[in-house]
């Protein structure tokens, strides 16, 4: 049985804390009184994943079983989750291939032959075939590639089909042969709350022109969280849109879920609680802690990249989308969930190695801000574990680095727009069109392994509700000048950092630290 | 007897400063070289003699310290402009100063600038055919006639130079300084020629984008003439320094780009895509119609590496490095020179002409250009004063002048 989430008061007896900062942490000393969420404990995988697979696709909910929906002359796209997720990644076998081979066995059954795999994703950069191939898994890559799995190409004038418009009017425009599939199967992993749903297939195979219409500043500071969709302008857009792709396309969707378990056996220690560390626990800590301070970062980078990690999936769910998200959601809940009561002066956050958007990549500075300011201050529902213009602290070293092939728009992001403003409606009004129509950016998403040229003016707005929220920011241990270009200040301690919020909130704030990794959804009561 | 500035011909000097000033730390130190390894001295000298007729003295008000006058006492100028001077000289070609003898059309006492070119009616020659044509900069008799070789006053040994507390001027490289523009507007007059002169030099059709590579005085200045004669669209100016930055944008500027994100920033404002060598600077396909470079340095490698296929790169700046001119072969460019200031070429469809002097007086007056020569040494203290000019972008400075008024 699973210890569900806790809340700790650090007192005189609370050790120094785990606190993750980008490729290493810290052993922070929080003062006195300082909440601490913790998610609960690791759920247990199901042991026997074929036979949970099987029953899902036998015993789908709102629609017939798969092999019924399956005839031989039919159109068939089979479309998973891209690179983003889960993360780390996965240890393989993924469990999307496993998924996509028990699909493939129930279409080949039924003698169906026009079958295609389409990875979703979006504006996202392409997978590379050996993504693809960890994804989907050996057999599957090598039936299939490079003719009948492939990215999502959301910039292909003849390989995107208009659906039409919600009744808000925002287009609906999805990848061509998904639209004009008799049946669309969709494998998703669910790592967050934000995250599959209505959001599967009308983002992941979506186009700017389509994504433009949640993906802004406006519906991102109405989106309150976007871990909590019923309080998320965005999801509501998402529901609008899989409501037109539901009136065209036949969705079988098929999402998981899984477990906390983030960390190897070697370092398992990093998702314990601290005063349950043991004698051995706490030695391999500061070995660990040492040897990853004197290796040169880019290897560093290299050996936290290559941590997969070793998740147990707590569940499968397949059939009518509408049906089964609810039942995903109760699964991210049941992993995640931490109630807490009030709101805090201060909100102290320690941002990991990793986003969805530096998978065998480069955490760059703007994705250090969407990771703190969008995506870890947005694990709550009900409010912000930060009150009203209060100050957020998170750690990283928010190097100025940036990844050449993956993320050039980022980098003229950086270097061009965030010189002369930082302002988020500003950026959005006369910079967007620039960056999403640049042919250049387009050519390297389409060719190379680029992200979309609009994605870092997207992950610039997905702080937007937390920088309306906020009175500071403030990053522990950032390159100074890299926080600064982008508006935060910087400070090498949380001493520091809580000596310069004083200006905001006083000399004897409340503090809440989200402990995280793994994912903790605070409910704020 | 009078004080000047004395440049000498000394191997050893122009060698051990090219040789420090040609490597990457030693560049840093441009302005140490500068000072103490220029083959330049103070000294008294004779005044100059007048060459002829036509020919009347000066005395220098302010004379202004050129970007090609630091390339000379740095050892960066090229060997190539060795036969067109004549050692010792007083350097110094942008002069604004008072004659100090009656012309025909000019009485004594008069203030003018002196459009230092040396070409063939200062020398007292049958017109060339380029100086016939209006097209003084382009004269072949530079080494000829009655004076000693030297392309422009400031270079050659016998007429003395801005440098100098005297110097002689032929009448038809004088211009009269209109009442109430200020010395040290004035002494801009003929960086400011330089610049409308390279605007001149190609055709610049409306919405033109344009690059300008480099933002000292040349920079500015053909920032400011653009504007002034051109509808061109975009200016993009790359500029180093914080207070150049500022400067562009007040003259006209589109964009302000910082060199190190050059070739991004210009491929985002005129597309194109950019492509990363192995060795060397990342380059355009794409980038801007025209570039101007004005650095006298490197910045002829960036102009070329900016400019889109079939457009053109003019050469403002005097050329101090070589350059790998793949770029001019594979992307067919255009590259041009723009060499001094002339009177207009061919007359216009109304026998007049307007040349770039005259041009660059009717501006100067009215131009923003306060405080672009904002630091004044007297001669005494030519040390500091060459110093300060080479360091001039780091040290907040665009124009650092010579006040012969000063001891």
């Amino acid at each position: 049985m699973s210890r569900p989430g806790f809340v700790l008061e650090v007192d005189e007896r609370t050790p120094s804390l785990l606190v993750h900062q980008g490729e290493g942490f810290r052993l922070e000393k929080f003062p006195l009184g300082t909440r601490v969420i913790y998610p609960p404990d690791s759920l247990p995988g199901i042991r026997d994943l074929d036979a949970a697979i099987r029953h899902a696709l036998l015993n789908p909910h709102g629609t017939p079983p798969l092999p019924e929906l399956l005839r031989p002359d039919m159109r068939l796209t089979i479309v998973f989750d891209d690179i983003s997720l889960p993360l780390p990644q996965m240890r393989p076998p993924d469990i999307r291939g496993r998924i996509i081979e028990h699909v493939l066995e129930l279409a080949a059954a039924a003698g169906v032959d026009d079958v295609e795999l389409l990875a979703a994703n979006a504006l996202h950069r392409r997978m590379t075939p050996a993504e693809l191939k960890r994804a989907v898994g050996d057999r599957v890559f090598r039936a299939f590639f490079p003719k009948h799995l492939r990215n999502h190409d959301a910039e292909d004038p003849d390989g995107m089909t208009h659906l039409g418009l919600t009744r808000h009017g925002e287009d609906v425009e999805i990848n061509k042969r998904a639209a004009e599939s008799d049946l669309l199967v969709y494998v998703n992993i669910t790592l967050t709350a934000m995250s599959g749903g209505p959001k599967s297939v009308a983002v992941g195979l979506g186009s700017y022109k389509s994504l433009k219409h949640h993906h802004n500043v406006h519906t991102l500071r109405h989106s309150t969280s976007f871990n909590d969709p019923p309080n998320s302008a965005m999801h509501h857009s998402y529901h609008r849109m899989a409501k037109v792709v539901e009136d065209h396309v036949k969705v079988f969707t098929i999402e998981t879920t899984l477990n906390g378990d983030n960390f190897p056996e070697a370092t398992k220690f990093l998702q314990k609680r601290e005063w349950e560390w043991n004698l051995r626990d706490q030695a391999s800590l500061l070995a660990f802690k040492k040897a990853n301070e004197m290796t040169p970062l880019k290897l560093r980078r290299e050996i936290w990249q290559r941590n997969d990690a070793p998740f147990g999936v707590t569940g499968i769910h397949a059939g009518d989308p509408k049906e089964v998200h609810p039942l995903t959601l109760a699964n991210v809940h049941r992993q995640q969930l931490t109630e807490i009561d009030g709101q805090a002066d201060i909100g102290v956050w320690g941002l990991p190695f990793l986003c969805p958007y530096n998978v065998n990549s480069i955490m760059n500075p703007i994705l250090v801000m969407s990771l703190g300011l969008g995506y870890f201050f947005n694990l709550y529902r009900n409010k912000p574990i930060v009150r009203q213009g209060g100050v957020a602290i998170f750690y990283h070293p928010m190097q100025n680095d940036f990844h050449q092939i993956h993320h050039p728009s980022y980098i003229d992001f950086f270097e061009e727009v965030l010189t002369q403003t930082t302002d988020q409606q500003a950026i959005e009004s006369k910079f967007e069109k620039q960056f999403a129509e640049d042919p250049w950016y387009t050519h390297l998403y389409r060719n190379s392994y680029a992200y979309h040229g609009v994605h870092p003016l997207y992950m610039w707005y997905w702080g937007a509700h937390a920088m309306e929220h906020l009175g500071d920011v403030i990053f522990v241990g950032a390159d100074r000048k890299a926080a600064a270009r982008m508006g935060f200040r910087s400070a090498s301690t949380l001493a520091d950092a809580l000596e310069m919020a004083k200006d905001t909130v006083g000399g004897s704030p409340s503090i809440t630290y989200q402990h995280t990794p793994p994912a903790t959804l605070a409910d704020v009561r | 007897m009078m004080l000047a500035l004395q440049y000498k011909n000394s191997p050893v000097k122009y060698l051990t400063a090219r040789g420090v000033t040609s490597t990457r730390i030693g560049s840093r130190f441009t302005s140490a070289v500068a000072g103490n390894l220029a083959p330049l001295q103070l000294t008294q000298l004779p005044v100059p003699d007048l060459p002829g007729r036509g020919w009347v003295r000066l005395r220098p008000l302010l004379s202004g310290i050129c970007g090609s006058d630091l390339a000379m006492l740095t050892g960066r100028s090229s060997p190539y402009l060795t036969p067109l001077v004549s050692t010792p000289f007083v350097p110094g070609h942008e002069v604004v100063a008072v004659t100090l003898d009656d012309a025909p059309d000019l009485p004594k006492g008069s203030r003018v600038v002196v459009d230092p070119v040396l070409s063939c009616a200062a020398r007292g020659l049958r017109l060339c055919p380029a100086c016939a044509e209006g097209r003084q900069s382009r004269c072949i008799a530079v080494t000829s006639g009655g004076l000693a070789p030297g392309l422009q006053t400031g270079y050659c040994g016998d007429t003395g130079g801005g440098w100098g507390k005297q110097m002689v001027a032929h009448r038809s490289q004088l211009h009269v300084v209109p009442e109430g523009v200020r010395d040290e507007l004035a002494v801009l007059a003929e960086p400011l020629a330089c610049a409308i002169h390279a605007v001149r030099r190609v055709a610049l059709p409306a919405g033109a984008t344009v690059v300008v590579i480099g933002a000292g005085t040349v920079g500015l200045l053909t920032i400011l003439a653009l504007r002034e004669y051109t509808e061109v669209g975009g200016i993009h100016v790359v500029a180093k320094h914080r207070h150049q930055q500022v400067r562009a944008r007040q003259l006209g500027a589109t964009e302000v780009i910082e060199p190190a994100r050059a070739a991004r920033a210009v491929r985002r404002l005129t597309g194109g895509s950019l492509e990363s060598p192995v060795m060397g600077a990342e380059y355009l396909l794409g980038g801007a119609d025209v570039t101007f470079e004005c650095t006298g340095g490197g910045g002829l490698d960036t102009a070329l590496r900016l400019t889109r296929a079939g457009g053109t790169v003019v050469l403002s700046g005097m050329p101090s490095t070589g350059v790998d001119l793949t770029p001019l072969w594979f992307r067919e460019l255009h590259l041009v020179g723009a060499y001094a200031t002339d009177s207009g070429g061919v007359p216009e469809a109304d026998g007049g002409r307007q040349g770039d002097f005259d041009r660059a007086l009717d501006l100067v007056g009215r131009a923003p250009l306060d405080g672009f020569v904002d630091a004044r040494y007297p001669l005494t203290r030519w040390r500091e004063a060459v110093g300060h000019a080479a360091d001039a972008g780091r040290l907040g400075t665009v124009k650092v002048a010579f006040d012969l008024a000063e001891i």
